[in-house]
């Protein structure tokens, strides 16, 4: 079943590269046996992120970089995030809402997605899904995280280019901004510029720049600052040309290779680590390794020993 | 079948801009612990039936007030068909909004498999997807 859908997907047919999404979100078998049967067919495709607070107009500005992207007659795929909620398992997906228009459009495929419990601004299953919207053929794939807050900064580990957006005078968020977020940017987006104090946080947002100077010259990119008003399709032109130049950069510098090696060293790092935790968790349900966990929470044994305990019992490993 | 594993789009065709009863439906779906898809107003038949195609979605709920039910929904089901999507087999059909009870039960001969108007308590339109998903053809497999 599998191998028929995918060959239907190397096809063009949506249908089964929906399914094979599906799939991949729902069952941690097939999502191995797809990811190893698609994967020659992966890496063509440009992965840009679309990260930054709830509401400030990521989804509107991802509607006007499709159609830029379509200008060019590019294939472009959209995989949007939204939270589900930690109480229910439920979860209400409405970025698609701003992006509708495009959705009969042959050349563009867009998919909203649940963080199912993941936290760090993706889904678990983003990763594969991407890599299904490569294999079908896109040659962009824009990534709208949820709503990021301080530590959500996994959209680094999956994207080419990453966007900030942001919107004038949410001083706290300049402060999230300082807090970790200004490392993840390749390019700040001040969206809602015909708000007041665009130009107050676009100051202030230049004047954080500023003081990282050394290293964006030692590292041969300077974020970019870009103020657009989504809703009007102002400064859209402008931030589709920023990404590209970042995209030749990274291409020409040998950058994307070395991103890319990274990605991949994190990408097998948290595949190895849920093999480990899987495997674990499933021998701890053993008499033996049960009795250990028993002996920590009576005080008896500190979880540092039972833990190189566990290792060496289950997996062979002396830590 | 694990709610949160199933996946509702909540849809409004035509120029219908009747919203609260359908964004009423999606959250109290989501609370309930489905994954729901909502568009908003104003959707073609083409739009809709795209938007199942890319999202795969299990459940197809289509919300109209505006009196244009006969026209509407027998396009989207004609759509499906074209797309090879078999309603309650591939994708079950559910609607709500202002239908006559004439027209609801033209409608479920056509394929849709129930019509839930103003009143129509939520946890029966819960049970009703419950156990009509159930026997869709994806999750028998
Ligand atoms: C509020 C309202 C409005 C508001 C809408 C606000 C909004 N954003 O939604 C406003 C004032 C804007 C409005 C305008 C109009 N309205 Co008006 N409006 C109503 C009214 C009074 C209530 C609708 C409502 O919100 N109900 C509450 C919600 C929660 O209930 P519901 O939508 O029925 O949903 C429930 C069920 O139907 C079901 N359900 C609904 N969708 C779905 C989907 C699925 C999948 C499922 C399972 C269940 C389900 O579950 C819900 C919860 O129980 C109705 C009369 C009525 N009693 O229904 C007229 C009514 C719908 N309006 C009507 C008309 C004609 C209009 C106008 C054309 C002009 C006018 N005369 O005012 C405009 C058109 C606007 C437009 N662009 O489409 C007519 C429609 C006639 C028809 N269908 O033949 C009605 C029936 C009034 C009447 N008796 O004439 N309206
Ligand atoms: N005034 C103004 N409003 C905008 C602009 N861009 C987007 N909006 C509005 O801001 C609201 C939120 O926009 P979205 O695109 O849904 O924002 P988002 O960041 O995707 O939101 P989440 O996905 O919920 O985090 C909508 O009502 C938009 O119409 C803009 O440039 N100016
Ligand atoms: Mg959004």
């Amino acid at each position: 079943m599998i191998k028929d859908l995918i060959e239907r997907m190397l096809k063009g047919d949506k249908k089964a590269t929906a399914r094979l999404i599906t799939l991949v979100e729902n069952d941690e078998e097939k999502a191995r046996e797809i990811v190893k049967k698609i994967y020659p067919f992966t890496g063509k495709a440009y992965i840009v992120g679309i990260t930054g607070p709830p509401g400030s107009g990521k989804s509107t500005l991802l509607d006007k970089l499709i159609k830029k992207a379509r200008q060019e007659g590019k294939i472009v795929g959209v995989i949007a995030i939204d939270p589900t909620s930690p109480f229910t398992g439920g979860a209400l997906l409405g970025d698609r809402i701003r992006m509708q228009r495009h959705s009969t459009d042959p050349g563009v495929f867009i998919r909203s997605m649940a963080t199912r419990g993941s936290l760090g601004g993706l889904a678990k299953a983003t990763n594969d899904a991407i890599k299904v919207l490569d294999a079908y053929g896109c040659d962009v794939i824009f990534v709208e995280t949820v709503g990021v807050g301080q530590i959500e900064v996994d959209i680094v580990k999956t994207a080419d280019t990453v966007v900030l957006v942001t919107v004038p005078g949410l001083g706290d968020d300049i402060q999230a901004i300082k807090a970790g977020l200004m490392e993840i940017a390749d390019i700040f987006v001040i969206n809602k510029a015909d708000k007041e104090e665009a130009d107050k946080t676009l100051f202030e947002l230049e004047l954080m720049l500023d003081l990282e100077r050394e290293k964006f010259e030692k590292r041969g990119w300077r974020p970019k600052v870009i103020k657009t008003v989504a809703t009007l399709n102002k400064g859209i032109d402008e931030l589709w040309s920023v990404i590209k130049e970042h995209e030749k950069w990274l291409k020409s510098a040998d950058k994307l290779k070395e991103k890319r090696r990274f990605r991949a060293e994190e990408e097998v790092k948290t595949i190895v680590s849920d093999f480990i935790v899987s495997k674990v968790s499933k021998e701890l349900k053993n008499n033996e390794l049960y009795e250990l966990v028993g002996k920590v929470a009576n005080r008896e044994l500190d979880p540092y020993t039972a833990a190189e305990l566990i290792m060496e019992k289950t997996l062979g490993v002396k830590v | 079948m694990e709610r949160s594993k199933v996946r509702i789009l909540i849809a409004k065709p035509g120029l219908d801009g009747h919203d609260r009863g359908a964004k009423v439906i999606a959250r109290a779906l989501r609370d309930a612990g489905f994954e729901v898809i909502y568009t908003g107003i104003r959707q073609t038949p083409e739009q809709i039936v795209e938007s199942v195609i890319q999202e795969d979605v299990d459940v197809l709920g289509l919300s109209i007030l505006s009196g244009a039910h006969m026209v509407l929904i027998p396009k989207i089901l004609k759509l499906l068909e074209e797309k090879d999507l078999k309603p309650n087999e591939d994708v079950l059909v559910i609607a709500g909004g202002i239908i006559p009870p004439d027209d609801a039960q033209a409608l479920e001969n056509m394929g849709v498999a129930k019509v839930f108007g103003p009143g129509s308590p939520i946890e029966e339109i819960i049970g009703f997807i419950d156990e009509n998903v159930a026997k869709l053809k994806k999750f028998r497999a």
